[in-house]
């Protein structure tokens, strides 16, 4: 990996105990004014920064299985150095930082070409095909830290990086170049009723994610941990959500595997 | 200079390729985006003073802290309070989209006096003294002509001092009819008062449990108080204890359950006996407790004996004879087993029968008011009103039946579901008036067309609800309360919770509307009724009456948002069952499995069909707001259609694939549905979520789907007389 990146803010989804309950797109549409529309039920058109699949292991009644997978922007961090949607950007509309190691979106700078929708392998990104409309009163939970989008700019999971920006400040004003591990969590994290989500700093030893996958920062924090992975692992995009899991095959639905492969490999 | 073609066209080119290398265009490009973007129509939220504001939610009977995230006077979101004993920062799908339900479009804004006909949405808006004066005047008509009876209450909560108030309105009024919501909460004090001997609600000590065998309970899907559940699954998933769930669908529970065994619909009383003759059959169970504590065990032995071994188990319920052994064997060795029932969410009250033979389980393996296991909490106790006193008019209207028959036969409190069937058929005396406060009985009750039929022999109905839900659209006049953000109320009890606990609601903002405290409006129209009834109102306000009634806890629920008593622990057996034993031979478990005859024969209607409950579709009182609509999956609902999972086996013996339209018929109702192949379901059994298909009052509030309650026919509980549906015999033919 190119320069080394002071922090790498990333995520341990714990698919044990995530009971698929929604609450952790509901805390991110309300946090960051992701607005709706009367029929959301073409997936294709829905806006949702986090969204969360059902897996299942195909197998008839009574084996069958069904694992929920909540999926946020996985903030790849490639291993040439940029993520596949960075790299195509022609406006330098979205970038990524070797600070916090967050995939930015700068809305007001996205023209609306949606390369970035193309390169990304998971989904993550958004495109707002038409204007944002809250019927009317319902502008008045829109939360000022995060700006409303417009027709024509993709959007995405930004790891709550207005909160990033509040508590950075806050520790501004106390004299503090660092944060503690609590002071940055993001919506969905300090939402989850299942206690799912854990997120942190994964170059940081103290923190639980790093404790949780134990990643192998010389090959792009692929986890230690045996029942850890990551989506589309052998793709090299290195991301920094993490999957936690003791059934085998909600691990192997993380990847694209032929039948009888062993082991994941990287490329 | 003489400018020539070849000369013109190098200028143009030079300048094109000169342009394209300076930094014009993308800054251009960069201008033009952002120019784009500046449209006055797109919201720039404002920014202020952030506080946040404790309180507690009541959008189901969970009871959670919620933290409210305000910039100046608007609310902006809606986060779990930390640290609060029910669930300690968590929140659920519902709860984080309060603020739909308090900005939303579904709010009633004013008063309203219905104008057309009834149901056709035309409405008048009326100042509150008009809207008092009317309400004053039809109820002082009544009860000078003498009837006071014929007045009736529907209250969506149980336990605190609004459910209280509209009781002891009420009788002083001379009705007996006041009624609440009833769910499986009133099934469980009713087994409690049955085999426990005594009045108690029950509280699970999940916490502590280390194996939990549920019959059909969602743990993760809506049961108890959600968030609190979701920790308990947590701590279990993270090794503290196993899950074994019977469910004949595999719930997101039963998907994450260590053992998932597929029942048969209805037939968990069985099971649960056939696990109580391998306990008994070697000896596997708390004899200290049994000798010495219960009564009729003998009798309760020779029944299982008798009936349920593991082979005849086995034939009715479907679960294989070596699980049936594995199970019964792995409960009784855990350390602290815990068995509980309530389907789904348990907002259908459900079997005697079958919460009796789930108790029987608790009682064999000795976890009742032990750490881990079921505990009888007291009622809250501390409304403690004297009075009231009553006039004569009002104790000769209080004298008579009451319409539901609950009380005196029955040992339930109160059975709105057989109040619709007797208002439908025009038994007894007649209903002249109805008020209706946090309760949507035209949506939320099994073969709601009674209620409808019910609705419309009742010439006056008062809805109190803050939303235009199924209920209000019927009713003649509304008088809107707060929605519970902008409002003072005591929340006793969440639903489960093993101690005693009041969380206080009060105001994150002052109300947005011209709506009043329905506290407040109870107490006011006491007052214009004067005499009796004023003397038992004696409050200036109902923040008055609610600081009066908690006394010395009213300010450690201001200081905290919460009070509970920490120290509480069950009482010990020798307490307990001291003088009155645990009786293995209640009236609902003596005769062993009662199968509850759901409507519908299996010629006409070859599937069953079951409702069942999903965290992403709010079913009661308060619908789906729209963020909730937005999570729900393409295979639930897609561009307003409802999907009925079913088994491809079953979808393909009728010619059925995914997505297909289909036609579903049952004895109550029919649907335009599509299918959803799902190996998760047994074959024969089709499964739709509960709480879909509102009356679409609001285009993006729920008017998707369709609602599983005019397909379910209604069926009484032979002891109990509430609810026991859990399903209903349908048909599925392709459309």
């Amino acid at each position: 990996m190119k320069g080394a990146t002071t922090h790498r803010y990333g995520m341990v989804i714990d698919l044990d105990k995530c009971t698929g309950c929604g609450a952790c797109m509901i805390a991110c549409m309300a946090e960051n004014n992701v607005p709706f529309r009367d029929d959301e039920s073409d997936k294709l058109l829905s806006l949702t920064w986090m969204r969360i699949f059902r897996l299942n292991n195909g197998k008839p009644f009574p084996e069958a299985d069904v694992c929920y997978l909540p999926r946020p922007c996985m903030h790849c961090e490639g291993d040439h150095g940029h993520s596949p949607c960075v790299s195509v950007c022609p406006a330098t509309a979205t970038d990524y930082s070797r600070e916090t190691g967050i995939v930015s979106q700068i809305y007001t700078r996205c023209f609306g070409c949606r390369y970035c929708m193309g390169a990304c392998p998971y989904k993550a990104r958004l495109f707002n095909w038409w204007d944002p409309v809250w019927p009317d009163g319902m502008e008045k939970f829109l939360n000022p830290d995060v700006s409303p989008r417009v027709r024509g700019v993709v959007e995405k999971c930004s790891f709550c990086y207005n909160r990033y920006q509040l508590a950075k400040n806050k520790a501004f004003l106390e004299g503090r170049r660092e944060l503690e591990e609590n002071e940055y969590q993001t919506s969905c994290t300090q939402a989850c009723p299942a206690g799912a989500i854990v997120f942190g700093d994964l170059n940081n030893p103290h923190h639980q994610v790093h404790q949780l996958v134990d990643p192998d920062m010389a090959h792009g924090g692929r986890p230690r941990n045996p029942n850890a992975f990551r989506i589309l692992e052998r793709l090299g995009t290195n991301p920094k959500v993490y999957y936690l899991s003791s059934r085998e095959w909600v691990r192997r639905s993380g990847d694209n595997t032929i039948e009888g492969e062993g082991k994941l490999k990287s490329h | 200079m003489n400018i020539g073609r070849r000369s013109f066209l190098s200028f143009l080119i030079g300048g094109a390729a000169g342009t394209a290398l300076s930094p014009l265009p993308w800054k251009l490009t960069d201008d033009i985006s952002i120019w784009s973007q500046n449209w006055p129509w797109t919201p720039v939220p404002a920014t202020g003073e952030v506080t946040y504001a404790n309180t507690t939610c009541t959008l189901c009977p969970g009871g959670c802290g919620i933290s409210v995230r305000k910039i100046d006077e608007r609310c902006v979101k809606i986060e779990g309070t930390p640290g609060h004993p029910v669930n300690d920062g968590g929140v659920c799908p519902l709860g984080s989209s309060g603020l739909q339900v308090l900005y939303g479009p579904a709010r009633i804004k004013t008063p309203l006096k219905r104008v057309g006909e009834r149901g056709q949405g035309r409405w008048m808006a009326i100042s509150w003294e008009d809207a008092l004066a009317q309400t004053a005047d039809k109820l002082t008509e009544l009860r000078e002509g003498g009837q006071p009876q014929s007045v009736a209450c529907l209250s969506g909560r149980t336990y605190g001092t609004m459910p209280s108030l509209l009781q002891r309105f009420m009788a002083a009024y001379g009705s007996p009819n006041f009624m609440t919501v009833p769910s499986m909460r009133d099934s469980y004090a009713l087994t409690f008062a049955a085999m426990n001997g005594q009045t108690a609600m029950a509280g699970f000590d999940t916490e502590n449990t280390d194996f939990v065998l549920s019959f059909g309970s969602g743990i993760i899907d809506g049961w108890g108080s959600p968030v609190r559940m979701f920790r308990a699954n947590s701590a279990w998933q993270g090794g503290r204890g196993k899950v074994v769930q019977a469910e004949p669908r595999l719930s997101n529970t039963a998907a994450k359950s260590d053992i998932w065994a597929p029942i048969r619909p209805g037939t968990d009383a069985a099971l649960a006996l056939g696990m109580a003759h391998v306990i008994i059959l070697e000896k596997r169970y708390r004899s200290d407790f049994v000798s010495n504590y219960t009564t009729g065990f003998d009798a309760f032995k020779t029944m299982v004996m008798a009936g349920y071994s593991p082979e005849k188990v086995a034939q009715i319920t479907g679960v294989e004879k070596n699980t049936i052994v594995s199970l019964a064997r792995s409960f009784a060795r855990a350390s602290r087993p815990l068995a509980i029932c309530g389907r789904g969410r348990g907002e259908v009250p459900g079997s005697m029968n079958e919460f009796m033979a789930v108790h029987a389980l608790n009682a064999l393996v000795g976890v009742i008011n032990r750490p881990g296991g079921v505990w009888a909490l007291p009622e809250p106790g501390y409304i403690q009103w004297s009075g009231p006193d009553l006039d004569a008019v009002a104790i000769a209207g209080g004298r008579r039946q009451r319409l539901d028959g609950a009380g005196s036969s029955n040992p339930a409190a109160s059975l709105p579901n057989r109040f619709f069937t007797t208002v439908a058929a025009g038994e007894d005396y007649p209903i002249e008036a109805m008020f209706i406060s946090g309760a949507n009985p035209d949506f939320d009750f099994l073969n709601n067309q009674r209620v409808a039929e019910a609705m419309a022999k009742i010439p006056f109905v008062v809805s109190f609800s803050s939303l235009m839900d199924d209920t209000a659209r019927n009713a003649d006049l509304i008088l809107p309360d707060h929605v519970y953000l902008e409002r003072y109320e005591d929340v006793p009890a969440p639903m489960g919770f093993q101690r005693p606990i009041i969380g206080l609601c009060r105001p994150a903002v002052t109300p947005q509307f011209n709506t009043m405290h329905t506290g407040d409006v109870i107490i006011q129209l006491a007052q214009t009724l004067g005499g009796t009834l004023a003397d038992a109102f004696p409050w200036d306000n109902y923040e008055v009456c609610l600081q009066d009634t908690l006394g010395d806890q009213w300010d450690t629920l201001v200081e905290e948002g919460y009070a509970m008593d920490e120290g509480f622990s069950p009482a010990p057996w020798a307490d307990m069952f001291g003088s009155r034993k645990f009786d293995f031979t209640a009236a609902g478990i003596r005769n062993g499995f009662v199968p509850v005859p759901i409507a519908g024969d299996d010629i006409t209607y070859p599937l069953v069909l079951m409702p069942y409950d999903s965290m992403r579709v709010a079913s009661g009182a308060i619908g789906n707001t729209p963020f909730m609509t937005k999570t729900v999956d393409e295979n639930v609902l897609l561009h307003g259609m409802a999907f009925v999972q079913i088994n491809p086996v079953t979808a393909g013996s009728l010619g059925l694939r995914q997505g297909d339209k289909a036609e579903l018929t049952t004895p109550a109702g029919k649907a335009e549905v599509r299918t959803d192949l799902f190996e998760g379901i047994m074959p024969g059994v089709i499964a739709m979520p509960r709480g879909m298909g509102r009356t679409p009052y609001d285009k993006k509030l729920m008017k998707h789907g369709v609602s599983t309650n005019p397909l379910v026919s209604s069926v009484e509980d032979p002891i109990s007389g509430l609810e026991a549906a859990w399903g209903v015999r349908a048909k599925l033919s392709k459309a």
